[in-house]
């Protein structure tokens, strides 16, 4: 009997420059905390401390939001568009140019496989910026119907963005974040996730190589506390926040009734649809894709699967078949399909979740897949048996865990999608057109894709229904949640 | 029922869940089979594409690729002399490395299957012939069996036979069906003059099939009537061997097996001249169809200039450099 062993590929950890500590990054330069406090971010696939970063207390904020309003007034603002896209391109090109760079450290810190990274989170990145940079001087084309227009006919920004973006995709959701409200001529205070502040904190390191102009593009490190802050700076304009749904509530409550503009992008429980007449060996991949993709660490995951009754044995089957075959391990092994669980607490919040799966009666199967020994893992997962009412059904486990229900009927398919409070995508697959129209018509989720999953693009607008939140990202959609309103 | 063999008559009545063999009867069966959406199956051989197969597992994967070439020539011009040529590299493929495997099989027209006999007696090469009025199979039928049966009676252990793609296309599922059934029983005569059967590839022509959708339902076909290997292409059409038409045969085969315990081989031919792609598709292998197939009786390269990028790499894994093609010695 032969075997076919792949000998371990490492990605080189020493194309990264870690430092054994970071400030924060104001007004152009690295700066340490008023307050002098930091914190320890962690490789989630070993543990072993990687860096320490600063964490901004409100004193530094304020510095922050300071530092962006004079950038704002002075430079940013007043810069011929043309000239806002050049630095945007430049961001870009840099990007990629540091594209290793970027994807190793963004493995080490956050635990996601190298071949994500740098097939998935760099290369989108990358392309946020560049799609944006061509929107910087064309705005007045862009049809933002009810934005107020400056004396020349273009989109008016608003002035100072403040941004907190989550642990699951660190550089990519800063792409959507920054690079529209660059391009629409907004400067930004950013605090990425406390768990994952090393891309970002790199991403300052490009913004000063492209010369970028100082306080265009602020961030301050740390905590809930600090983002707290920063949501919460009288003289912060917009607020964009990707996360979880009881932290965006706590922001709504922040935000109201004062003029700050609101997008938030929270949670999700996605429904993925199979009808028995789906392309199965396509559809299962897609499955996997859906909810196994970045551990599951994925707001629009899959990670209710909807199967016709009439294949569902065989789906099941299928599935287990290809789950077993899933590489868990070192992140920056080349041939890992799913790596580390971002943070201790993630872990312990998948594996009671999963444990209240069982107590409620599912039944659960777990891949077969050797499990490094230190770091934070969980193996893939699927519940069986799950009946709409269950916990794993309503929650969002944020984890690679999927729970299987069944469908008898279309319209059956689309009531049990929607039953839930988010709204965030969705997916249907079959092999008739027709239908795909009619269930796109019918699920409430900002996306629906069809015979595919978690394919994501700058041009198309991303966000939710319900608890989901509320805004888009990306798009002409997104370009409208930076520009003043008439 | 127009299959001969009480046991294919069986099978097939098994596997149709019907009693009668018309095209109707193989329509409903071979469009009753999941569809192949065509965006995720190019997806998933490309991710698979980005396997890093390197140190020991390349090692490793490229003595099994050299294993497993079928090394052809299929031109007008070929004579005694190239054929002659060809079956000592295939003996032989690295004169400077004893332990290199020997390749799987030497593929030539029919005609010439009695020099590659000769030349390849006593070494464990297989001799395989194209025949069915091979590349386009636009033949009658006793044409074709007359030409596989020139194959078989010279000593030719494999038959790479082409299936009728205007009657596969046009929906004369029945016709294609017979034809294969005929050429393999055709190849079960060797038994009685060379004490075993030939085996029979099934070539597709995947080019001229134009969609996934055709290549499963022509691989279900080809296993249906009896084919040991199902194959993608004569080499002589383009596009040839892709990634994504393997992947789709190698499903085809994976769910043949599960069916009816049968394991049907693979061959994709035309098209793969790097080691590089060969190796992607062992990874396609692998992780579709199962380490099972990672066998020289289960899968095959139809190829010519791959070889010597295959010993080009060994020849690296084992000195650190690369070594000059002209090191290597030519296959004609």
């Amino acid at each position: 009997m032969p075997t076919f062993e792949y000998a371990p590929a490492p990605e080189s950890r020493a194309v990264v420059d870690l430092q054994p500590s970071y400030g924060l990054f104001i007004g152009g330069e690295f700066v340490d905390p008023v307050d002098g406090t930091s914190m320890k971010t962690v490789n989630p696939a070993t543990e072993e401390v990687l860096s320490e970063v600063a964490v901004g207390g409100a004193a530094d904020v304020d510095r922050a939001v300071k530092a962006a309003r004079r950038a704002y007034e002075r430079t940013w603002s007043r810069m011929p568009a043309a000239e806002r896209g050049k630095y945007l391109f430049r961001i870009a090109r840099i990007l990629q140019e540091r594209g290793r760079e970027l994807a190793v450290l963004e493995s080490l810190d956050n635990g996601k496989p190298i071949r994500e990274s740098r097939d998935v989170d760099v290369p989108l990145a990358a392309a946020h910026f560049f799609y944006h940079a061509g929107w910087a001087d064309k705005l007045a084309w862009a049809g933002l119907h009810g934005a107020a227009l400056g004396p020349d006919g273009v989109p008016l920004p608003l002035g100072v963005a403040g941004q907190v973006i989550p642990w699951n995709f660190p550089l990519l959701m800063l792409a959507w974040k920054v690079a529209p409200a660059l391009a629409t001529g907004n400067t930004v205070v950013l605090k990425p996730a406390e768990t994952t502040p090393l891309t970002a904190l790199l991403f300052a390191d490009i913004c000063r190589q492209a010369d970028l102009p100082p306080g265009v593009v602020n961030i301050v490190t740390g905590a809930g506390a600090t983002g707290a802050a920063l949501v919460g700076h009288p003289d912060v304009d917009k607020v964009a926040f990707t996360g979880s749904t009881a932290v965006g509530r706590e922001i709504a409550r922040t935000v109201a009734g004062s003029r700050k503009k609101l997008t938030l992008e929270l949670g999700g429980k996605a429904a993925n649809i199979v009808f028995d007449d789906a392309a199965i060996d396509e559809t299962v991949e897609g499955i996997v894709d859906g909810i196994f993709f970045n551990q599951g660490h994925v707001c629009c995951a899959g990670s209710r699967l909807l199967v016709q009754e009439t294949i569902a044995e065989e789906v099941v089957g299928r599935l287990q078949q290809r789950m077993a075959q899933l590489r868990v391990g070192d992140p920056l092994d080349k041939n890992t399909d799913v790596g580390a669980v971002n943070s201790a607490e993630q872990l312990q919040r998948i594996t009671d979740l999963a444990a209240v799966g069982d107590a409620e009666g599912a039944q659960r199967w777990t891949a077969p897949c050797p499990l490094p020994e230190n770091g934070f893992w969980f193996s893939p997962t699927l519940f069986t048996n799950v009946s709409p009412a269950h916990t794993i059904a309503r929650d969002e486990i944020f984890g690679p865990v999927l729970s299987v229900m069944t469908f008898r009927t279309p319209s059956e398919a689309v009531t049990k999608a929607n039953t839930t409070p988010y709204g965030l995508s969705a997916g249907i697959w079959t092999e008739k057109g027709s239908r795909i129209l009619w269930m796109a018509d019918r699920l409430r989720a900002g996306v629906v894709w069809a015979n595919t999953f978690n394919r994501f693009d700058p041009t198309s607008p991303f966000g939710g229904y319900k608890e989901s939140g509320y805004g888009r990202e990306g798009g002409r959609h997104g370009l409208a949640a930076y520009v003043k309103e008439a | 029922m127009t299959a001969t063999t009480p046991a294919l008559t069986d099978r097939v009545r098994d596997v149709l869940g019907s009693t009668t063999l018309d095209d109707a009867s193989l329509r409903r069966w071979l469009h009753g089979l999941p569809g192949v959406d065509e965006v995720g199956a190019h997806g998933r051989a490309a991710m698979l594409g980005t396997r890093s197969v390197k140190t020991t597992s390349k090692a490793w994967a490229l003595d099994l690729a050299v294993s497993m070439v079928d090394l052809t020539t299929l031109e007008g011009a070929d004579s005694f002399g190239t054929v002659r040529s060809l079956c000592a590299k295939a003996r032989v493929p690295d004169a400077d490395d004893p332990a290199c495997p020997k390749v799987a099989a030497v593929c030539v027209y029919n005609d010439l299957v009695p020099v590659a006999v000769e030349a390849l007696a006593g070494s464990g090469v297989k001799v395989a012939a194209v025949t069915t009025a091979f590349p386009s199979g636009r033949a009658s039928l006793p044409v074709k069996l007359a030409d596989t049966r020139d194959a078989v009676q010279a000593g030719a252990d494999e038959i790479d036979m082409v299936i009728d793609r205007g009657a596969f296309l046009s929906g004369r599922y029945l016709k294609v069906f017979e034809e294969i059934v005929a050429v393999r029983e055709v190849c079960d005569e060797a038994v009685a003059l060379h004490g075993r059967r030939a085996h029979l590839k099934v070539i597709l022509e995947t080019g001229e099939l134009s969609t996934y959708d055709n290549v499963r339902r022509a691989s279900w076909l080809a296993m249906l009537a009896g084919g040991d290997f199902i194959k993608t292409s004569t080499g002589k059409v383009s596009p040839a061997a892709t990634l994504p038409v393997t992947l789709v045969m190698l499903e085809a085969v994976r769910d043949w097996a599960a069916l009816t315990g049968e394991i049907i081989g693979v061959k994709p031919a035309g098209g793969i001249r790097t080691a590089k792609d060969a190796i992607k598709h062992l990874v396609l292998v692998h992780e579709t169809a199962g380490e099972r197939w990672l066998d020289p009786d289960l899968f095959r390269f139809g190829a010519s200039s791959l070889l010597n990028d295959l010993l080009l790499q060994r020849r690296r894994m084992r000195t650190g450099v690369y070594a000059s093609a002209d090191r290597l010695t030519l296959a004609t």
